[in-house]
C-alpha cells in the first residue's frame, strides 16, 4: 500500500484523479484532529491500510451536522484540548502518505480569517477543506481565499438540491464533490439510504470531478454498494465509534482495510 | 433620532447590514428558501392576514393591554407603561410568532413542528398552536432546563407533545437549538421548524419579528392614547434571542423614542460578544479566540444563549437601539419589586427589562419624569419555583 509518502504534498484532486484512472474506487476516512495524544497515529494507520484521503475533523463546540458519535468525539478534543492551530501542528510533520482534508464549521474558518485560516491548512500539509455548515450563497470568499493558497474547496451536494444547485456545487467544487447520502447527520446506519443511489446518479451524470459519497457508510458492503454507482465513500463514524470505544491505531487499520478490500472487489 | 433607520425586508439575502445571511448546510437551503416563499406569499395575502388576525383576537386574547404602573411609577419617579404579553393564551408574547408559523405550516401541507425551548414557553406555545392545527409536536429541550421548567415540560406533555430533553453541550437553549436542526435536515419533507425567536437562517430573523411585531404596534397606538398623542421618551425589552424586543421595537423605530434591549448580563452577546456564525445567522456572539461558542449562564433559561437576532446586532452598531445588561440579583430584586408595587408576577425574562429600568432611573441614565413603554413579555408562574429556591 501506501507506505511511500509521495501523496501527502499532491492537490487532491489530482492524486484521486491518478488513482481513479486506473479503476480504483476512492476510499475517505475521518479522524477527529485532537482526540487522544495519539491521534495522528491513527490517520498514519488509515493512510497505510489503504485510504486514499484522510478527513481531520477540526472540531467545533457546536456541530450541526453531525450525529452522536462525532459529536462525542469533537466534545472530547475539545476538552482535552484540542483546537486548529494544535491539530495543525500535529499534522504537519507526520508522516502520512496520502492528501488530507481538514473538515470543519464555518465560525472557525470565519473567526481566524478565510485567507489565515487557509494559509494555516496549506502550511500544515492539508490541501483540501470541507465546511459543512455553509452554502454556496455564503463560500465565496472562502473559496476564492483557500484556491489562492493552493487549498481546494470541496462542496457538499445533497439529496434535495435542485438541478441547477447541483450543477452550479460542481462548477465550483475542487477535490472532489461530497455527495451526501441521506437528509441527516452524520452516524452510523444499518442500512444505506434510498437517496443515496440516486444522488451519486444524478452527479455522475454532469460532472466529471471525482464524486464521492459519504454519511453513514457503516460497513464494507455498504461502501461497495456506494462506490458501486460512484468513485468511493467516506467512512467517518464507524472508524470513530471503534476510536471511541477504545480501538487502537492496528485495529482501526485493519478495519479500514476491510473497507478497502471491498472497495478493490467491487 | 436617526429617523432614516427602518426595519424592513432584509430582501432575498436576508442581511440587515453586515449581519444575518443563511449559513446553514446545503441539505437546508431548499428548506429555508421554502419557507421564505411560503412566508413572503402568506404575509401579502388578505386572508393568510385576516385568519391570523382572528386567531390573535380570539384564541390568543388580544389586543394585550397596556397599563399603567402608577406605584411602580412612583417609586421610579418614571411614568411606566407595561405591554401585558403577559396576559395572552399561553402567557407570553410567544403565541404571537407559533400562530403565524403555525398557519405557514398548514400552507406548506406540512404536518409535523419541531421547536426549541429555553424557559419553555416557546414550546409551550408551539405545543399549543400544534394542538390547536392538529400537528404533530416535538420540542428539544436542554437537560438543564427540562429541570428547572418543569412546569412548562408537563404543560407541553399535556398539549399532546413530546418533550425530549438534549444533553449535548452546555444542555441549555443553544444545544437545544443544534438538536432542532438536526432533526429538521432528517425530516423537512413533512417537517417544519418553528423557530422561536428573531435568530437562525433567513427568513427566520425577519418573519419572527413581523409575527410579533403586533406587540410594537398594538403599544404605540395604546401609547398614544395614553399619553395625548405622544410616543415615549424609553421603550425597553428584554433580549434573549430577540424576538419581544424586535416585535417592539418595530413599532416604535420610526417614532423618537429612544429603544433599550436588555440582555441577561451571563449570556450579553453584544456587550461581550464578537460577530460570528451559529445556527444560520451572522450576529454577535459569545465566542472564543478560535470560535468556539462560550455558554451562556443566566437564572433566566429564556436568556440563557450566546447569540442576539441579527437585527439586533445591525440595530447596536447603527446606534438606533442601545443594549444593556442586569445581572441575576438585580432580576429577582426588580421581579419582587413589580410584584409588590402592582400586583404582577412578571418572568425571569422581562425583569432584565426592569432591572436595568430600575437602575437606569436611580444613576440618572434615564432622566427623571421620563415616560417609558416596557414590554412585559411573559407571566412569572413558569419560575415561581426557581425563584422560591432562589430567595430562601
Ligand atoms: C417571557 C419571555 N420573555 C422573553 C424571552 C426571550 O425571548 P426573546 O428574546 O426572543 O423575546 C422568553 C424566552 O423564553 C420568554 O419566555
Amino acid at each position: 500500500m501506501s507506505s511511500s509518502h509521495a501523496g501527502r504534498g499532491l492537490a487532491v484532486e489530482r492524486y484521486l484523479r491518478e488513482r481513479l484512472g486506473s479503476g480504483r474506487k476512492a476510499l475517505v476516512t475521518y479522524m477527529t484532529g485532537g482526540l487522544g495524544t495519539d491521534w495522528v497515529r491513527y490517520v498514519e494507520a488509515m493512510a497505510d491500510a489503504g485510504a486514499d484521503v484522510v478527513e481531520i475533523g477540526v472540531p467545533f463546540s457546536d456541530p450541526v451536522m453531525d450525529g452522536p458519535t462525532i459529536q462525542e468525539a469533537s466534545g472530547a478534543a475539545l476538552a482535552a484540548g484540542a483546537n486548529p492551530s494544535n491539530i495543525l501542528d500535529g499534522i504537519a510533520g507526520a508522516p502520512i502518505g496520502v492528501p488530507l482534508v481538514a473538515m470543519t464549521y464555518y465560525n472557525l474558518v470565519a473567526r481566524a480569517g478565510h485567507l489565515r485560516f487557509a494559509r494555516q491548512l496549506a502550511s500544515a500539509g492539508a490541501r483540501g477543506a470541507i465546511v459543512a455548515d455553509i452554502p454556496l450563497e455564503e463560500s465565496g470568499d472562502w473559496e476564492a481565499q483557500a484556491a489562492g493558497s493552493g487549498v481546494e474547496t470541496i462542496l457538499l451536494a445533497a439529496p434535495v438540491s435542485s438541478d441547477e444547485r447541483l450543477a452550479e456545487i460542481c462548477g465550483r467544487s475542487h477535490g472532489f464533490v461530497y455527495g451526501v447520502n441521506v437528509m441527516g447527520v452524520t452516524g452510523e446506519r444499518a442500512a444505506l439510504s434510498q437517496s443515496a443511489g440516486a444522488l451519486a446518479k444524478r452527479l455522475k451524470a454532469i460532472t466529471d470531478l471525482p464524486v464521492i459519497m459519504g454519511f453513514g457508510v457503516s460497513t464494507p458492503d455498504q461502501a461497495a454498494e456506494v462506490a458501486s454507482y460512484s468513485d468511493g465513500a467516506v467512512v467517518a463514524s464507524a472508524l470513530m465509534r471503534m476510536v471511541l470505544d477504545g480501538a487502537g491505531p492496528a485495529e482501526v487499520a485493519d478495519a479500514v482495510s476491510k473497507f478497502r478490500r471491498a472497495l478493490d472487489r467491487g | 433620532m436617526k429617523a432614516d433607520i427602518a426595519m424592513v425586508d432584509p430582501g432575498p439575502t436576508g442581511r440587515f447590514g453586515e449581519y444575518g445571511g443563511r449559513y446553514v448546510p446545503e441539505s437546508l437551503v431548499p428548506a429555508c428558501a421554502e419557507v421564505e416563499a411560503a412566508f413572503r406569499g402568506a404575509w401579502s395575502d388578505p386572508v393568510f392576514r385576516a385568519r391570523l388576525d382572528s386567531l390573535l383576537a380570539d384564541y390568543a386574547g388580544r389586543p394585550t393591554p397596556v397599563t399603567r404602573a402608577e406605584r411602580l411609577s412612583n417609586e421610579l419617579g418614571l411614568d411606566v407603561l407595561l405591554k401585558r404579553e403577559d396576559l395572552t393564551h399561553t402567557g407570553s408574547h410567544k403565541i404571537n410568532n407559533v400562530l403565524g408559523q403555525g398557519l405557514l405550516t398548514l400552507a406548506m401541507g406540512k404536518t409535523r413542528m419541531v421547536a426549541e425551548t429555553g424557559a419553555g414557553q416557546h414550546g409551550v406555545a408551539t405545543a399549543t398552536a400544534a394542538a390547536l392545527f392538529g400537528l404533530e409536536c416535538v420540542v428539544y429541550m436542554g437537560e438543564v432546563d427540562t429541570a428547572r421548567q418543569a412546569l412548562n415540560v408537563f404543560r407541553m406533555k399535556l398539549l399532546g407533545a413530546e418533550v425530549v430533553p438534549v444533553t449535548s453541550g452546555s444542555k441549555t437553549l443553544k444545544d437545544a437549538v443544534n438538536e432542532a436542526m438536526r432533526d429538521w435536515v432528517a425530516t423537512v419533507a413533512d417537517t417544519h421548524y418553528c423557530l422561536g425567536s428573531v435568530m437562525g437562517p433567513h427568513p427566520y430573523p425577519w418573519m419572527v419579528r413581523e409575527f410579533q411585531s403586533v406587540v410594537g404596534n398594538e403599544a404605540r397606538e395604546q401609547c398614544r392614547a395614553i399619553l395625548g398623542g405622544a410616543d415615549p421618551d424609553v421603550v425597553v425589552a428584554c433580549v434573549g434571542g430577540g424576538s419581544n424586543a424586535a416585535g417592539t421595537f418595530a413599532g416604535f423605530v420610526g417614532t423618537e423614542a429612544r429603544l433599550v434591549g436588555v440582555e441577561a448580563a451571563g449570556g450579553s452577546a453584544i456587550g461581550r460578544g464578537i460577530p460570528g456564525v451559529l445556527h444560520g445567522m451572522r450576529s454577535y456572539l459569545l465566542q472564543d479566540e478560535w470560535g468556539q461558542i462560550l455558554e451562556a449562564e443566566s437564572i433566566s433559561a429564556g436568556l440563557d444563549y450566546p447569540g442576539i437576532g441579527p437585527e439586533h446586532s445591525w440595530l447596536a452598531d447603527n446606534g438606533r437601539a442601545q443594549y444593556r445588561s442586569a445581572s441575576d440579583d438585580e432580576v429577582l430584586d426588580a421581579l419582587q419589586l413589580l410584584a409588590r408595587t402592582e400586583g404582577i408576577i412578571p418572568a425571569l425574562e422581562p425583569a432584565h427589562a426592569l432591572a436595568w429600568l430600575v437602575r437606569a432611573a436611580r444613576s440618572g441614565e434615564v432622566a427623571a419624569g421620563s415616560t417609558v413603554m416596557m414590554t412585559l413579555s411573559g407571566r412569572g408562574d413558569k419560575d415561581a419555583e426557581t425563584v422560591m429556591g432562589l430567595l430562601s
